[in-house]
């Protein structure tokens, strides 16, 4: 199954606002035949296999690359962009996706941008003068509700990711062993200013469980985070509540 | 440019996308068996419709099979969704739409009473009802 890219885009000029969505589409597209994994024939699978090297490619992918070897630094080695032994930017490519659409629809104008890629959200702007964006997080054990609501109040930008193992089962890897991560996390949310970071901070401390995981997210600076273990206790670091609405 | 008014719940379904001056939903295909296909819709300010009105919505072709959505908004708020077209063609089908389609509707309803804009994690309906969902609420906003 395919990923839905949702935008919410508010105020602005609407023919620029509509431009400015085709741009953030096309890119999206793009970001998908370079960056895929499922295609042979994307630029990251034949560097992969070594048929092209890094200069040989889009800019976009040398500079994703510095991101995730950022991430695996920052997460000491949690986040990887290796899977079985090989190449895999894909954990942070669509939250960098994300990110970049959002930047290049507010660019256009707009006063209020939300962009969810598949569960991870950007939010840029407010929606609208008496109200912030308001995001609800899934509950991973009672389906179709909410966990939490998050309020992006106060913060011009704002990302929400979660990693878990409800959407499409078990998909997050241990780097350490390559095996599906044994967790006593059913799921991480994570919330900070942009979803490239969000993103694979939430697959990071998920893979590390809750403990090492919450004491871990507490050390991020203007990171907020809420933990759900299997037995179903919420764990949040200590300046999340002033986020929830 | 327009606020969300209370008077307006629709705009607060956010299973797909809400805008005021323009919203769109987008499929992006991250494995190749999925076609990617991209609908933009644009969608008016006029005031919520005040009585009952059922809305069907766009018939969205999947790799399954046509799904369309039909949707019941009484006085501007969401009070129903149901499927209308959906695949059937085996017992794999009736298996996820019997998962998918309560779902669904238990999803919409419960974005709509949270006053949320969108969901970050698990999302467990697929693109294509999701996406007739959208187009129903699109007309039925209008």
């Amino acid at each position: 199954m395919g990923t839905v890219f949702s935008f919410d885009v508010r105020g602005g000029e609407p023919l620029a606002v509509q431009a400015a969505l085709r741009e953030a589409v096309a890119g999206l597209h793009r970001v998908n035949e370079v960056f895929s994994t499922y295609r042979d024939d994307s630029q990251v699978s034949r560097l992969a296999r070594g048929e092209l090297t890094v200069d040989d490619c889009d800019r976009e992918v040398a500079e994703v690359l510095e991101l995730g070897a950022e991430a695996e630094r920052l997460s000491d080695g949690w986040f990887s962009m290796r899977y079985e032994g090989r190449l895999d930017p894909t954990g942070i490519v669509k939250g960098w996706a994300v990110e970049r659409a959002a930047r290049r629809v507010a660019e256009s104008g707009a006063t209020g941008v939300s962009v969810n890629g598949g569960g991870d959200v950007q939010l840029l702007g407010v929606p609208g003068p008496e109200r912030p964006w308001r995001v609800g997080v899934s509950d991973p054990l009672r389906p179709g509700g909410l966990a939490a609501v998050v309020s992006a109040a106060g913060a011009t930008e704002l990302a929400v990711a979660t990693s878990g193992t409800a959407e499409r089962g078990a998909h997050i890897v241990d780097p350490r062993t390559g095996r599906s991560a044994v967790t006593d996390l059913l799921a991480v949310t994570v919330v900070a200013p942009t979803i490239t970071w969000a993103d694979c901070w939430a697959t990071a401390a998920f893979a590390m469980g809750s403990r090492e995981g919450l004491a871990w997210l507490e050390a991020l600076p203007d990171t907020e985070a809420l933990l759900i273990t299997a037995g179903d206790e919420v764990l949040i670091t200590g300046g999340l509540a002033a986020r929830l609405g | 440019m327009h606020a969300l008014r209370k008077n307006h719940p629709l705009r607060r379904i956010v299973l797909a996308s809400a805008a005021t001056v323009s919203g769109m939903v987008l499929l992006l295909s991250l494995k190749p068996h999925t076609t990617p296909a991209v609908a933009v819709t644009a969608r008016s300010t006029a005031p919520a419709v005040q009585g009952t009105q059922t809305v069907t919505g766009d018939t969205i072709q999947t790799r399954w099979g046509p799904v369309q959505v039909r949707v019941t908004v009484k006085d501007g708020k969401l009070t129903e969704v149901t499927a209308v077209t959906y695949p059937t063609d085996n017992p794999r089908d009736q298996e996820i739409n019997s998962y998918a389609l309560p779902r669904l509707r238990s999803e919409a309803l419960q974005a709509q009473s949270a006053d949320i804009d969108t969901v970050s994690g698990a999302t467990y309906t697929s693109d294509g009802y999701r996406q007739s969902l959208q187009s129903a609420l699109d007309s039925a906003d209008s």
